[in-house]
């Protein structure tokens, strides 16, 4: 080990390395090619693995909604076509007798599926927005970020049914002149005065909704709109460990029951699965993670087996030189130790430069996807990535080596020197 | 210095087998110049190589300077050249991406002499050997003499007990031969013991005592008058 940090060691190779530049240079660009397509690979696919999961942060990744539609068979004397409300009673249902679900948000809107918009004023100003009618359970799934000094709807706004609203920055942009404080303001919904107690902040990333969004309680939207128990659709969220898929299978058959509808009328209840979805997303990016490495490995692999064979070719132009260096007191280990150090440094000069230009390529990436909506951030390949790359560069080169380093020393001196 | 008894080696080749050396005894004392004569074909470099640890006989012993060589692995035989040995080859066999200096000094790289050291001591030997100002340039920058001053040079480079040259002259025209032949007396004056491999009749003569080879047997083993070779320069 002494004679790695020996400084007449690298003299000696850099002295056969440096002198030998054409052989040097083919050596190395095949292994820098091979960590460059290493790197840019795995980092463009980490760039995109990045770019789904802050997709769907804003959103627990469990999540899945759930609507009713109409029957599509009879049942218990019903007729076939049967419009079905899901109704506030289901929750509590739901919550019972399914363990798997970890929240769930009842959730009715005004604006949305064909129904009008709310009329919403202040002043002299006014304009439509969607207005929807929320439990403080809702945010549990899909997160809203309430800008300083407000706060979503909470529990005694149910209880007490208060008129009290969250709006998005839009709508206080429209409706509240700059300087003005918003926060305690009121505005009329449907001519009907709520106060504003929260601005959310707008995330393109969190699924459907948007920056006019108005928030109400469940219970204040009942009394505005007359919906009694009636419930537009189930937000809800599973836990992290569960199927997702198994869940809302079991959530659509306990609907079916509580509605009498026919266990097999697939029609009856709609739903959307994010979590379903997400995971296939996932399973995409890693798909291609995963890919991206073989890849990247196959090529450094190939680099590296490159440099053997030129290494073997070299070992044979210079077995005079080696007979020379044998009969001036080269033992075989020196000799074997010189050759495969000669790979090993090959190897890594190949290796970090190889890292360097592709980091600066992913850079580049980088800052052109940047202004582009395309799911991609922040594509770094992790440390551990490049030093475990470098680590297998040095064993490489090391196993490599081996081939022309014991060539070298196979034969004997003597005939090395008589070599032509 | 060297004390060899009945040395026996021969060259298996397929089921032939080609007996080069039949029995060779030779003692050869501290600051001789012995030159090894005979045809070509007749054994000397067979001879030389197994003086240098480069080969191994069949049999026989082998005494260097009072230490047997017998059995030696290459890492052992390799260390011993190193200490005992200088070798100087017909062909120069210098390293051509190497200066002249630094194929001086790579004896002593394998010595373990640090750096700047291993520099001086090239330089030193360089200059004994009248190359001074040739010690950047490439070995094909250099005419014949100078590469075999170079190669003589290098041999001397590690103090080694005894210099076996092959060859020196032999692919050198005739002034520039003696030249060669000129630095290697000079280097023996200092005390130093030199065997010389030739087949030819004046290189023989510049050195002080001649041994004969023939059909693998010295036939001949005599003290002679020492030809100055500077007489000829
Ligand atoms: N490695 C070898 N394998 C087989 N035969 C060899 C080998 N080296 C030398 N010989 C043979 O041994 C004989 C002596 O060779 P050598 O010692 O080189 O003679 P010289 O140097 O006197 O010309 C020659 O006939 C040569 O062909
Ligand atoms: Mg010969």
């Amino acid at each position: 080990m002494r004679f790695l940090f020996d400084r007449n060691t690298w003299q000696e190779i850099f002295g056969s390395i440096g002198k030998n530049k054409i052989r040097t240079i083919i050596t190395i660009v095949g292994v820098l090619w091979g960590i460059f397509i290493y790197i840019t690979l795995s980092g463009a696919s980490k760039g995109m693995d990045n770019g789904f999961e802050r997709m769907f942060e804003t959103i627990a990744r469990n999540s899945m909604f759930v609507w009713a539609q109409s029957t599509s068979m009879p049942n218990e004397g019903f007729k076939t076509g049967r419009q079905l409300q899901l109704k506030l009673g289901d929750v509590t249902m739901i919550e019972n007798r399914i363990p798997e679900v970890q929240y769930i948000a009842p959730r009715n809107v005004k604006g949305f599926f064909g129904s009008t918009p709310a009329r919403v004023g202040r002043g002299k100003e006014s304009g439509s927005y969607p207005v929807f009618g929320d439990f403080p359970t809702f945010t549990k799934i899909a997160p809203k970020k309430i800008y300083d000094g407000g706060r979503f709807i909470n529990d005694e706004d149910i209880e007490k049914a208060r008129k009290v609203c969250v709006i998005g920055e839009r709508t206080e942009k429209e409706l509240f002149k700059k300087g003005e404080k918003t926060i305690g303001g009121f505005i009329e919904i449907d001519d009907v005065f709520f106060q504003v107690v929260g601005v959310h902040k707008f995330d393109a990333s969190g699924g459907f909704g948007g920056d006019g969004d108005i928030f109400i309680p469940f219970a204040t939207f009942k009394k505005l709109y007359n919906t009694g128990d009636n419930v537009g659709w189930f937000s809800i969220a599973a836990y992290d460990d569960v199927d997702v898929v198994k869940v809302e299978e079991n959530i659509k058959n306990l609907l079916k029951n509580i509605h009498k509808v026919h266990p097999d009328d697939e029609r009856a209840f709609g739903s959307f699965n994010l979590g379903e979805q997400f995971g296939k997303i996932i399973g995409f990016a890693k798909g291609i993670t995963f890919l991206s490495l073989i890849v990247g490995i196959a090529t450094i692999l190939a680099g590296v087996i490159g440099i053997g064979n030129i290494l073997l070719i070299s070992v044979k132009e210079r077995t005079k030189e080696l007979g020379v260096r044998r009969a001036l007191g080269a033992t075989p280990n020196e000799v074997r130790s010189q050759i495969i150090l000669e790979s090993v440094f090959l190897t890594m000069i190949a290796g970090v430069m190889g890292i360097i230009l592709g980091a600066g390529t992913l850079s580049l990436i980088s800052s052109f996807t940047k202004d582009i909506d395309f799911p991609y951030t922040n594509p770094t390949v992790p440390i551990p990535y490049v030093i475990g790359a470098l680590l297998i560069m040095v064993v490489l080169g090391t196993l490599i080596g081996l081939i022309p380093a014991q060539r070298a020393v196979s034969i004997k001196p003597i005939d090395a020197l008589r070599e032509e | 210095m060297i004390e060899i008894k009945d040395l026996h080696k021969s060259y298996k080749m397929g089921s032939n087998s080609l007996h080069v050396l039949k029995g060779i005894n030779l003692s050869i004392e501290a600051g001789e110049l012995v030159a090894i004569m005979g045809s070509s074909g007749s054994g000397k470099s067979t001879l030389l190589n197994i003086l240098g640890m480069l080969d191994e006989a069949d049999s026989g012993e082998y005494n260097l300077d009072g230490v047997p060589i017998k059995n030696l692995n290459e890492t052992k035989a390799a260390k011993y050249r190193n200490k005992f040995l200088g070798f100087v080859f017909q062909s120069f066999n210098l390293i051509n991406y190497k200066s002249a200096m630094e194929n001086v000094a790579l004896p002593l790289y394998y010595q373990k002499v640090p750096r700047k050291e291993r520099e001086q001591r090239a330089m030193k030997y360089l200059g004994q050997v009248g190359l001074k100002e040739w010690a950047t340039h490439l070995p094909n920058e250099l005419s014949g003499g100078q590469k075999q001053r170079v190669a003589i040079a290098r041999a001397m480079a590690a103090e080694p007990k005894v210099l076996l040259a092959d060859e020196p002259t032999g692919a050198l025209d005739s002034t520039t031969s003696y030249e060669v032949m000129d630095l290697i007396q000079k280097i023996n004056d200092l005390g130093n013991t030199i065997l010389v491999v030739t087949h030819e009749e004046d290189i023989a003569h510049m050195c002080k005592r001649i041994v004969y080879l023939k059909d693998g047997v010295i036939v001949e083993d005599k003290k002679v008058e020492q030809v100055r070779a500077s007489t000829y320069v």
